[in-house]
């Protein structure tokens, strides 16, 4: 199924997708990757405010390359998830609802997913050339120090997704490969 | 005596990371279009063309094709005949530091592994340099990305776990890396040698273009073998399901001690990226 998707996200139109559903993102996206996460959850331990408000929020896990001349962004595929682990449930619990990036999630932050009714949609990875082509403008938001890991706020229009894992906790990364694997037994 | 200057060097270096990283190998591009003709899954199937369509897309607009572009690998031939002008590992550096200033590339490196700090300029380069006969310099520049490569493990086996002992080992390495990598991977496999070695041997393993078998008949078969147990894993592309989970299995090998069964697994993604010259 393809649905198409707004941001900021109403967590009611996300209860209806399941993992392998196609889905195409239109509005702001935020950047984030390791050290800017472990600042955003800093902040919070120190009750300060965000860069960006949580709630209604999409993360994306991506470090662009530079944009060339004429360019509004370069490469930008999406990194592994799996680094953000250790911060996701954090910013779940706070009313952040949709993830973007590749690669399994940890326990912990499946169990996020499902007790906020969040989702986590994947990117295609190793696709960068083609994922700047849906990213219309982009705004250098904070934390500029940190290169290409600094937060920047895109704004895209019908990005192409996959619901990995579902606000029930469907996962494609294991019922995909279970479903191929009875098709060859 | 043949005299090479510093700054052919550190111009040569600059194209490459450019070109490594906006261009896939031929035989990447092979691997990848056969792959996606033979795929029977569907879903997989579509994700192989994508990431076909990905790869002439990055050519059309001078993209990189992946926006990690990588901590670059630089492996140096160097003639025994060649006398190098200037300071070589430096003048690899400011390639480095050029190629991907002016290729609008990605600076991935942190000066430290654990305070961190971004150098800004994605030095310093992860020199490899061989001593060979000759007046030649040979360059190949590999922008390894860290998806794959932090999937990648090293193991001191027993000589009694023998080919089961690595073949079991690569298989729970690829399974555990499941999604991370960006499957369709390149399994580059270093056996014997010391610690160090076997690392330095799988890492030299994906520099071998896919369709180039070892040229011993045992490790060539032995290559095959593990990229069929792999592709029946079921991961396949992005980890969604499917056959191609792996593109190849590449393996290097050197004699190691009567102790020892050095085992090293250099994960690669679809984007294995390798650029060479010589000078």
């Amino acid at each position: 199924m393809e649905v198409k998707l707004t941001s900021p996200v109403d967590k009611k139109d996300l209860a209806s997708l399941r993992a392998g559903d196609r889905v195409l993102l239109s509005g702001p996206v935020y950047t984030a990757r390791d050290a800017a996460h472990k600042r955003l959850t800093e902040l919070i331990a120190q009750g300060k405010t965000l860069p960006f408000s949580l709630p209604g929020s999409v993360i994306y896990y991506v470090g662009p390359t530079p944009e060339a001349p004429g360019q509004i962004i370069g490469s930008a595929g999406p990194t592994t998830s799996g680094r953000m682990d250790a911060y996701s449930p954090t910013l779940l619990d706070l009313g952040q609802p949709v993830m973007i990036g590749k690669g399994n999630r940890s326990r912990e932050v499946v169990d996020a997913i499902v007790r906020n009714g969040a989702v986590y949609l994947a990117a295609m990875g190793g696709a960068g050339a083609l994922m700047g082509a849906c990213v219309k403008s982009v705004e250098l938001l904070c934390w500029e120090d940190l290169g290409c890991e600094a937060v920047r706020r895109l704004e895209v229009e019908d990005m192409p997704l996959t619901v990995a894992i579902d606000s029930r906790g469907g996962n494609l990364y294991e019922s995909g490969p279970a479903a191929y694997l009875e098709s060859v037994r | 005596m043949r005299i090479i200057q510093s700054e052919e060097i550190s111009a040569a270096v600059a194209a490459l990371c450019v070109r490594a990283n906006r261009q896939l190998p031929p035989d990447v591009v092979r691997a990848m279009e056969r792959a996606a003709q033979e795929e029977p899954w569907s879903l997989a199937k579509d994700t192989l063309k994508v990431l076909c369509d990905n790869r002439t897309a990055a050519l059309e607009h001078c993209l990189p094709v992946c926006q990690d572009t990588g901590m670059a690998c630089v492996f140096a031939q160097v003639g025994q005949d060649v006398h190098i002008e200037g300071d070589f590992s430096a003048a690899v550096d400011e390639g480095v530091r050029r190629g991907y200033e002016a290729g609008f590339l990605r600076k991935s490196v942190v000066a430290d592994p654990l305070r961190r700090g971004n150098t800004g300029d994605n030095t310093p380069a992860a020199l490899t340099v061989e001593l060979v006969p000759g007046d030649r310099l040979r360059l190949t520049v590999v922008p390894k990305g860290f998806g794959s490569e932090n999937m990648s493990a090293l193991k001191m086996l027993k000589p009694s776990d023998g080919v089961q002992g690595v073949k079991d080992f690569v298989l729970s390495t690829v399974k555990a890396a499941g999604s991370n990598p960006c499957p369709p991977i390149v399994v580059g496999l270093g056996l014997g040698g010391t610690f160090d070695k076997a690392a330095l041997l799988a890492k030299h393993a994906l520099l071998r273009p896919l369709d180039l078998p070892n040229p011993d008949p045992y490790y060539a078969a032995l290559e095959r073998e593990l990229l069929e147990e792999i592709n029946a894993l079921g991961i396949g592309p992005q980890g969604f399901g499917g056959r191609t989970t792996a593109l190849a299995v590449k393996i290097e090998t050197m004699p190691t001690h009567v102790a020892g069964l050095p085992a090293a697994v250099n994960i690669s993604c679809h984007v294995t990226r390798r650029a060479s010259i010589e000078l």
